[in-house]
């Protein structure tokens, strides 16, 4: 194609005519800058290059793009370059142009050895460990402040913030639990019946719920509804520099921002907890009178008595430290955002990742101080 | 004088707010046209309408003839094609670098090789100052650059009609004259018409042909014509008031007192 819009013309001497004519704009595209240095390498005594221009000569920035190229090679092999043949305007534009300036590098860019690389993922887990702790520091200290009731933070907010996390969530809380209930009720009829031992599905379903099901599946429900939602919340403004506007304020975006939310999720994940609790043991009971066909007056006084009490505590302080995790999860990946689209996303992300693995550590770990205290 | 733009009997409204009423202008080829008018009057919901953004509740947008919204998707999407939007708030894209950014309308709308973009991405940053910065991201910028870059990013593919929001707003007086000056020479040199929404008086009477002055009050149009010529000309005390920065003109204080 380029052919037809670039020749080349030696009738002068030491002198490399280009004539240009057709369409050279950005659209339809350029001939390389390639084909012009090929004829310069074949013939070495050119001194000059001029351009003519045919009538039907079109062309835009991309073409002053490859002019600037030409000129920088060709005053390396201390050729001149004329641009008489050309339209006035090409000359202004490439006066405005200015010299091509030095590339800055950014901080972040500088490249490191493998090793170096495997050094600072090791100070950054450090740094990570210290800035988490200092960001609990903080939550703690806003929450000394909340009880001797010096804190600012918008009562409005706050209740807003315990109706997400709290109503809104009924629908989807309800659904789970019940269909957990109904799956733990399945498994164990498949075992209990070898036996003629359904009866004890009661127990099994009673006691899984309360004591750490439906603490489970409501923390893991929350931390991907609200800890993420806390997140990207919490990243936004901070791209905004609704943050900075809060600090310059002179209030503190932990006890603003954060303590209501970890406040009202802390408040709501005990309760939502019961409610789950509550719904999987009738979701095991509709399963067990209506499709495995036990009474329901006897189902009903075995799941009553298979509950203890130190079961249902057991299952509020599950929630009680996932309702921690979840909102600090959350708050903190948002308040560490990056400034761009993508920090958000990856703010989002890990806040839920870390949530959830916090939350099967911390399960792991209070079953097993469960078992060695022998509750 | 060929029109690009022709606005007919434009209504700006949000929901049941009404902004502007009643717009009636056109837009020269080859000129730079100017909508000024104080702060929250509507020019950004105006040019909004005409970039396509917002559709209008009534009233048309021309471009070269062709009404844009009465017309499919794809004739919108052709017209667009030939806009570059300069957005108030620079509105770069956040993960990419400002290369990347520039690069990106060529990459999708150009026929050129990937060297080629890439000196041609450096070229456009050039003209913004900004020929070092390919390699940074948005979020490590200053406002003033973000604005610069964003500015780089409208003329990447070289459009025939330029929307400029605030073009001037956050940058030092200076970097405002450059900008002022590059302009001009987008319009002299590569034959773009340019649309400005700004109340900056020095680039108002330094670049603009043409201008349209917006009036919150009564949600209307109040003068047309070319800056210079309503400073002149002007009866109207608002319109004085607005191009003089308050200081209405001496015999008028003489008169009144
Ligand atoms: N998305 C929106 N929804 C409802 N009203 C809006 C919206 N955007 C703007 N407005 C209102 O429309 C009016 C005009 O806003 P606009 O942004 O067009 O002002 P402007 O002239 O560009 O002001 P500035 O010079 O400050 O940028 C304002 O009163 C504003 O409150
Ligand atoms: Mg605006």
């Amino acid at each position: 194609m380029s052919s037809e819009k670039l020749s080349f013309d030696y009738s002068k001497s030491k002198t490399l005519q280009l004539k240009l004519s057709g369409d050279w704009q950005l659209s339809a595209g350029l001939p390389s800058v390639n084909e012009v240095l090929a004829q310069l390498d074949s013939h070495a005594d050119i001194t000059e290059i001029s351009f003519v221009a045919s009538q039907d000569f079109k062309w835009d920035s991309a073409f002053i793009s490859l002019l600037l190229k030409l000129s920088s090679i060709s005053k390396q092999k201390n050729i001149r370059i004329t641009v008489q043949g050309l339209p006035p305007q090409v000359e202004k534009l490439l006066k405005l142009t200015p010299a091509q300036a030095e590339k800055i590098i950014p901080h972040k860019i500088i490249e490191e050895s493998f090793l170096d690389g495997i050094g600072s993922r090791v100070i950054e887990v450090k740094v990570t460990i210290f800035s988490l702790l200092n960001f609990l520091g903080d939550i703690v200290l806003a929450f000394k402040r909340l009880a001797c009731g010096q804190v600012f933070f918008r009562k409005d907010d706050f209740f807003a913030i315990v109706q997400r996390c709290g109503i809104d969530a009924l629908g989807l809380v309800s659904l789970i639990s019940i269909l957990v209930g109904i799956i733990l009720a399945f498994i164990g009829a498949i075992q209990l019946k070898l036996f003629g031992a359904q009866i004890y599905i009661a127990d099994i379903v009673g006691i899984a719920m309360v004591r750490v099901m439906g603490a489970i599946m409501t923390a893991i429900l929350m931390a991907g509804r609200t800890g993420a939602s806390f997140a990207a919340e919490l990243g936004i403004m901070q791209v905004n520099e609704e943050i900075d506007a809060l600090k310059t304020l002179g209030v503190s975006p932990v006890e603003f921002l954060i303590m209501p939310r970890v406040l009202a999720l802390v408040m709501m994940m005990p309760l939502l907890t019961i409610y789950a609790d509550l719904m999987g043991i009738i979701g095991g009971f509709v399963i067990s009178t209506g499709v495995l066909g036990l009474n329901p007056v006897e189902y009903s006084n075995h799941t009553i008595t298979a509950i203890k009490l130190s079961n249902l505590w057991l299952g509020l302080i599950h929630s009680f430290v996932f309702g921690i995790i979840i909102a600090v999860a959350g708050c903190y990946r948002g308040m560490q955002c990056k400034r761009s689209s993508v920090g958000v996303g990856e703010a989002t992300t890990s806040a839920v990742v870390t949530a959830i693995t916090a939350i099967v550590i911390a399960t792991a770990i209070i079953t097993f101080v469960c078992q060695i205290i022998g509750v | 004088m060929e029109a690009v733009i022709e606005v007919k009997n434009l209504d700006l409204v949000y929901d049941d707010f009404v902004v502007m009423r009643g717009l009636n202008f056109n837009v020269n080829k080859g000129e730079i046209f100017i909508i000024m008018g104080g702060s929250g009057c509507g020019k950004t919901t105006l040019l909004k309408a005409m970039i396509g953004l917002n559709p209008p509740q009534k009233g048309k947008v021309l471009y070269a003839g062709v009404s844009f919204w009465d017309g499919d998707e794809q004739g919108r999407q052709n017209i667009m094609r030939r806009f570059g939007v300069l957005y108030q708030g620079g509105a770069l894209w956040s993960s990419l670098t400002l290369g990347e950014n520039v690069a990106l309308p060529l990459q999708l709308y150009s026929n050129l090789s990937g060297l080629q973009i890439q000196d041609l991405t450096l070229l456009k940053l050039g003209l913004v100052g900004l020929g070092g910065y390919a390699d940074f991201y948005p979020a490590e910028l200053s406002g003033g650059m973000r604005k610069r870059a964003g500015l780089a990013r409208a003329i990447a593919l070289d459009p025939d009609i330029i929307f400029f929001d605030e073009p001037s707003a956050g940058l030092d007086p200076l970097s405002a004259k450059m900008l002022d000056d590059l302009i001009l020479e987008l319009r002299d040199n590569l034959g773009a018409t340019i649309v400005v929404v700004t109340h900056e008086l020095a680039s108002i009477f330094t670049v603009g042909d043409n201008a349209i002055l917006l009036d919150a009050d009564s949600k209307a149009a109040i003068a047309q014509g070319s800056p210079k010529y309503l400073l002149a000309n002007s009866k109207d005390p608002r319109v004085i008031k607005f191009l003089t920065r308050g200081k209405s003109k001496e015999p008028e204080n003489e008169k009144s007192q």
